[in-house]
């Protein structure tokens, strides 16, 4: 018992030294207690988004800092190819789920841990789910995931009188990797630049031009995207879209691609070369991946101690030859939610809601477009400069907020070429049930 | 702990693809060759484009071409297809269109209105350097006239080369 305690002293020595002592680098806000590594290991709530290359890295990294309340959440299974660098899968773990295995993982190997998998898409799950961490972190391989992730945390911040409420911002860490390359990135969502505001910098998808595939020919890569984008959807030979984890799949995708490299003589088809163009794999490097974790989890920490300034706010990595990092601030786009105030809902008209936009001052629009989301379903409210909208829209105009379905705290898309982006208006209804005396 | 809700979102927020889409059809600014349908006017994810050039080779046709906005917009550009089986060095029997700019040239900041002009340059000026069309492509830089005439042939209904060819007359 006494040892045990001993060693357990020991094992948390370094972090005490951070986070005991002010230090040069500290946070200016920061004050050193030992309160804080408890808030770490009882009530700091960390979730871990992919459980794959960067979450494996992750869950261990945070894991051993001494986080103990980790959620993890994935959607996909272990397959074979995974186990070369996702160490908290064996070969028996095959066809099980990542995030489950993982958590089982961790919770075996490090005392006290508690890590919680869900096995499901991060769509499955609500605000009331994602509210409850103190800070998410990212180890994705996707721009949708990503971008869905980034759009449910603006959706989470709460403005009070147009000012951000510092309580509804979840602290976003981002990490990505391909091949040899990576980033890591810190957005406080609403406070820094997020990943819309700079979609521009992903690498877009590969593509070879359409005629070069049909015609001319001179890579084995062509060959198959000839295949793929060309004769599966002539021959439909499976009735069904190319799925690259269906063998039989692929099989004919192969089959056909060696007939096509032969005709143009082309050398290097093979089934692997096949998988990876069709699923557009870039092979995946242990040793980025854990670098990129070092470095987000290293974040992590510093947002929930303060210990340190947190990585302001892109960091890019590069090992291909030698290591190359490089950090720099991206800078936020605006897009700003706008709260818009409605005496009266029930005689308010669309049209006069147009009107307003045009002609009050803040707004001053020339031809506002206007959609949003009721039930669920995506709406067009008016639309006046594309003909065929603007006919079948052309009735709402008369129909009040109210009988237009529009609620109190409804938003609404409006579009015009007076602003670079489309806004986000929020119609805030004013109360009838105002004291009267 | 509070137990975590799944699939009952309470209130669906608009998608980043359709804040962009949104912008982009609001100020679609099209040439007057050219009109849109949208079968659904709730959804500006899927709709058509019309194309009716008033010169060049095609100018007594009518083309139709559908979009498909996928939810990866604008970091991946829009599926276009041309739905009317068209004689051209860029085109293809299956619809498949070349250009650039929606595969390999594609950018976040080029928008719905920059693949309508893309297009409509098409029919301005088919391109038999980069075919998909290969013998479309051949008789064009061989034999302007017969590639008239093939062009005139298709547009009006019949078989050019062993090809039948819908009528499209506008």
């Amino acid at each position: 018992m006494g040892d045990c305690q001993e060693s357990n002293q020991k094992r948390w020595a370094h972090l005490r030294k951070v986070l005991e002592r002010p230090g040069p680098f500290s946070h200016p806000e920061f004050e050193p207690s030992s309160e804080i590594l408890d808030f770490i290991m009882t009530s700091c709530k960390i979730l871990v988004i992919g459980a794959g290359g960067l979450g494996c890295e992750l869950l261990k990294d945070l894991a051993l800092m001494g986080f103990k309340q980790i959620h993890v959440i994935d959607m996909d299974t272990i397959d074979l190819s995974n186990l070369n660098r996702q160490f908290l899968f064996r070969h028996k773990d095959i066809g099980s789920s990542k995030a489950e295995t993982a958590a089982a993982f961790i919770n075996k190997r490090i005392a006290g841990c508690q890590v919680t998998p869900h096995f499901c898409k991060i769509q499955d799950y609500d605000e009331a789910f994602y509210k409850q961490f103190h800070i998410i972190v990212c180890g994705l391989d996707s721009i949708v995931a990503r971008r869905w992730i980034n759009g449910m945390l603006v959706s989470l911040l709460n403005y009070e009188d147009g000012i951000l409420d510092q309580q509804s911002v979840i602290p976003l860490v981002d990490g990505g990797t391909e091949g040899f390359k990576g980033n890591a990135r810190v957005i406080l969502p609403g406070m820094s630049a997020c990943v819309e505001c700079t979609l521009d910098l992903y690498p877009p998808q590969v593509n070879y031009p359409l005629c070069t595939i049909a015609n001319t020919p001179r890579l084995p890569e062509h060959c198959i995207e000839y295949v793929k984008v060309i004769l599966w959807p002539k021959e439909n030979p499976f009735n069904t879209e190319l799925d690259g984890d269906d063998t039989q799949h692929i099989s004919w995708v192969y089959e056909k691609s060696m007939e096509r490299a032969l005709q143009f003589n082309i050398p290097g088809v093979t089934y692997r070369l096949v998988q990876g163009v069709v699923k557009h794999i870039i092979p995946a490097v242990a040793s980025t991946n854990a670098a990129i974790a070092g470095v987000c989890a290293t974040e992590v920490f510093k947002i929930a101690t303060s210990c340190c300034v947190p990585l302001n706010n892109y960091m890019v990595f590069n090992d291909v030859d030698g290591i190359y990092t490089y950090t720099y601030e991206a800078e936020k786009r605006r897009t700003s939610t706008q709260l818009l105030e409605i005496k009266d809902p029930d005689t308010m008209k669309l049209k006069q809601l147009l009107e307003l936009l045009s002609e009050s001052a803040s707004y001053q629009m020339k031809s506002p477009g206007l959609t949003t989301i009721i039930d669920g379903k995506n709406k067009t409210l008016y639309m006046s400069t594309i003909k065929s909208i603007e006919e079948r829209t052309r009735d709402n105009l008369n129909k009040t907020l109210v009988e237009l379905g529009l609620k109190d705290g409804q938003d609404i898309l409006v579009a015009d070429v007076t602003s670079p982006s489309t806004l986000v208006i929020k119609l805030k209804y004013q109360t009838n049930d105002v004291e009267m005396t | 702990m509070e137990k975590p809700r799944r699939g009952q979102v309470t209130r669906k927020k608009a998608s980043a693809a359709q804040l962009r889409i949104t912008k982009d059809i609001n100020e679609l600014n099209l040439p007057k060759t050219c009109t849109t349908e949208f079968p659904d006017p709730d959804d500006l994810l899927t709709f058509k484009l019309v194309i009716c050039p008033d010169e060049g080779f095609y100018r007594t046709g009518r083309f139709v071409f559908s979009f498909k906005v996928g939810p990866n917009y604008p970091h991946e550009p829009p599926k276009v297809k041309c739905e009317t089986q068209v004689y051209h060095p860029n085109i293809d029997q299956q619809g498949n269109v070349c250009l650039n700019i929606l595969r390999e040239d594609w950018k976040p900041v080029l928008t719905i209105n920059s693949i309508v002009y893309g297009l409509q340059y098409l029919f301005l000026e088919p391109n038999p350097e980069d075919p998909l069309n290969k013998e479309a492509a051949e008789v064009l830089t061989n034999n302007r006239r017969l590639f008239e005439q093939n062009v005139q042939k298709a547009i009006r209904g019949g078989y050019v080369g062993g090809t039948y060819f819908e009528r499209c007359l506008k």
